[in-house]
């Protein structure tokens, strides 16, 4: 499994990239698409709509279940990965490429962990 | 506690995601994926084990005049070998389980059940026992094994000699024998496709699951757990007890009147039956909105609500999402459009015709 080291890492298995520009990408870490299996389909919030950090923003299906997709981050939508809708299954080929959202505005963040303590938490999970 | 499956071993060491189910720990996956796992079995063959089913014998004289008693098919003038599935309702139609039945001889009948319902539908039956016949739950000696898929046919036949197969679909040989193993060769299964479910001594199922895996491998046999399973069963649009039917659904509204046979003198259920005038029925959807319907979802028609969805997935080898419902009987017709409440977001979808997979040429 795989935990790149510069990302930044919740408890709820998402991971945040933070820009130059002071947006964030956030998509689900490769744990968390394992654990899930395969991705069928994925409900993407709009451009606009306010994130707040520990909250739900969207929802991914496997073919078995539906898990909510919380947020790392306070802040607004500024981008969504469009491309997902049409092939979420991208989720599990390339978790840390298939980012689901932009995050702008960032007021606050969770408490997030740095690859080596996520990784150390998700063996904890297993 | 769960109870582990004789192969629990054997999913373990290769990659089984093992998850509790009916009192079981068996696996939902393996690393393959729902997904591959189930196109697997639709364009080659899977394996998958089944020995968390429950398995009791009906033996005695009056085996026969049992059954007859207390499921609502018909057993009489089947041939030994020959299987028939069949409802068994309690005595207000509503459905205690569902399962099959295997003719051995004149007085010796072999049952398969849901592993979910096996304690309650043994204690039915003992409750019913009647005359010369004794009902024997023999769940925990037997391993079970099925092999499914347009490939099963050759893989099994490395295996076992052409007089050990079944003669027709719906049948099984109870004296054949497969890599070694004194065996039963069940022409019977729940994904839609030709294949084969063994029954085995339990403690001979790893020795079986090994020689099939080895046998299977030079045409892409893969070990394939409940998630497909589930899948598989749903795009042929095959009723599951606890979903399809239960206690408060009959099976007259579950679509399986075949099963029930209201000519036969007398059996459990039968007034009910009977008297009844399906007030519901099961219809499949087509999702053609955004999203996945499932289990437990309201169906609306326009505003009005005319019943629940039962099962619901994303169906690997149509590629799109699937559905099926209960709903009010004269509520709806093929083509119609509907509407799930999906966690508060509406989801549309197109009433189809069931099954949604069929298989060609099934024999």
């Amino acid at each position: 499994m795989n935990f790149p080291k510069e990302l930044k890492y919740s408890k709820s298995h998402e991971w945040v990239k933070e820009e130059a520009d002071g947006t964030a990408l956030i998509g689900l870490t490769d744990y968390a698409q394992n654990e899930l299996g395969d991705l069928v389909f994925v409900n993407l919030p709009q451009e606009g709509d306010s994130l707040a950090a520990g909250e739900a923003f969207a929802d991914v299906e496997s073919v078995k279940a539906v898990s909510d997709v919380f947020s790392p981050v306070s802040g607004v939508v500024a981008e969504v990965n469009e491309e997902l809708a049409d092939a979420p299954e991208l989720m599990n080929k390339d978790p840390y490429g298939a980012w689901l959202i932009r995050a702008g505005e960032i007021t606050g963040t969770e408490e997030l962990l740095d690859a080596e303590a996520y990784e150390a938490f998700a063996k904890e999970q297993e | 506690m769960e109870q582990k499956t004789p192969l629990y071993d054997v999913h373990v060491s290769c990659g089984g995601k093992i998850v509790p189910f009916a009192g079981y720990l068996l696996p939902v996956q393996y690393q393959t994926g729902v997904i591959k796992e189930h196109n697997t079995v639709r364009t080659g063959c899977g394996m998958f084990d089944v020995s968390h089913m429950g398995e009791i014998t009906c033996i005695g004289p009056d085996a026969l005049n049992n059954l007859n008693h207390i499921l609502t098919n018909d057993f009489s003038e089947m041939y030994d070998g020959q299987a028939r599935y069949s409802p068994m309702c309690y005595e207000n139609g509503g459905v205690v389980d569902d399962l099959i039945v295997y003719k051995v001889r004149d007085d010796h009948y072999f049952i398969v059940v849901n592993a979910s319902n096996k304690d309650k539908d043994f204690a039915w039956m003992k409750q019913h026992e009647d005359g010369q016949a004794v009902f024997t739950d023999i769940s925990e000696t037997v391993g079970q094994i099925a092999l499914q898929g347009p490939k099963a046919d050759e893989i099994l036949a490395k295996l076992a000699k052409p007089e050990d197969f079944p003669v027709k679909y719906y049948s099984a040989n109870f004296h054949a024998e497969a890599a070694g193993i004194p065996c039963v060769i069940s022409k019977t299964g729940y994904t839609g496709e030709d294949g084969y479910e063994l029954y085995m001594a339990a403690d001979q199922a790893p020795a079986m699951w090994a020689a099939l895996m080895e046998a299977g491998a030079e045409y892409g046999l893969i070990p394939c757990g409940l998630g497909a399973r589930d899948t598989l069963r749903l795009e042929a649009a095959m009723p599951l007890y606890g979903h399809e039917m239960d206690e408060h659904i009959t099976p007259l509204e579950t679509g399986l009147k075949f099963a029930v046979k209201l000519k036969k003198a007398e059996f459990i259920g039968k007034e009910a039956l009977e008297a009844e005038v399906p007030g519901r029925k099961r219809i499949g959807l087509k999702v053609t909105g955004r999203g996945i319907i499932r289990e437990h979802e309201d169906l609306y028609l326009g505003d009005r609500v005319i019943g629940m969805t039962t099962s619901g997935t994303h169906a690997p080898y149509l590629g799109y999402p699937i559905a099926m419902a209960l709903v009010e009987a004269d509520a709806v017709q093929l083509g119609d459009r509907v509407e799930a409440d999906v966690r508060g977001r509406r989801v549309e979808a197109e009433v189809v015709a069931l099954p949604f997979y069929k298989k060609e040429d099934i024999k």
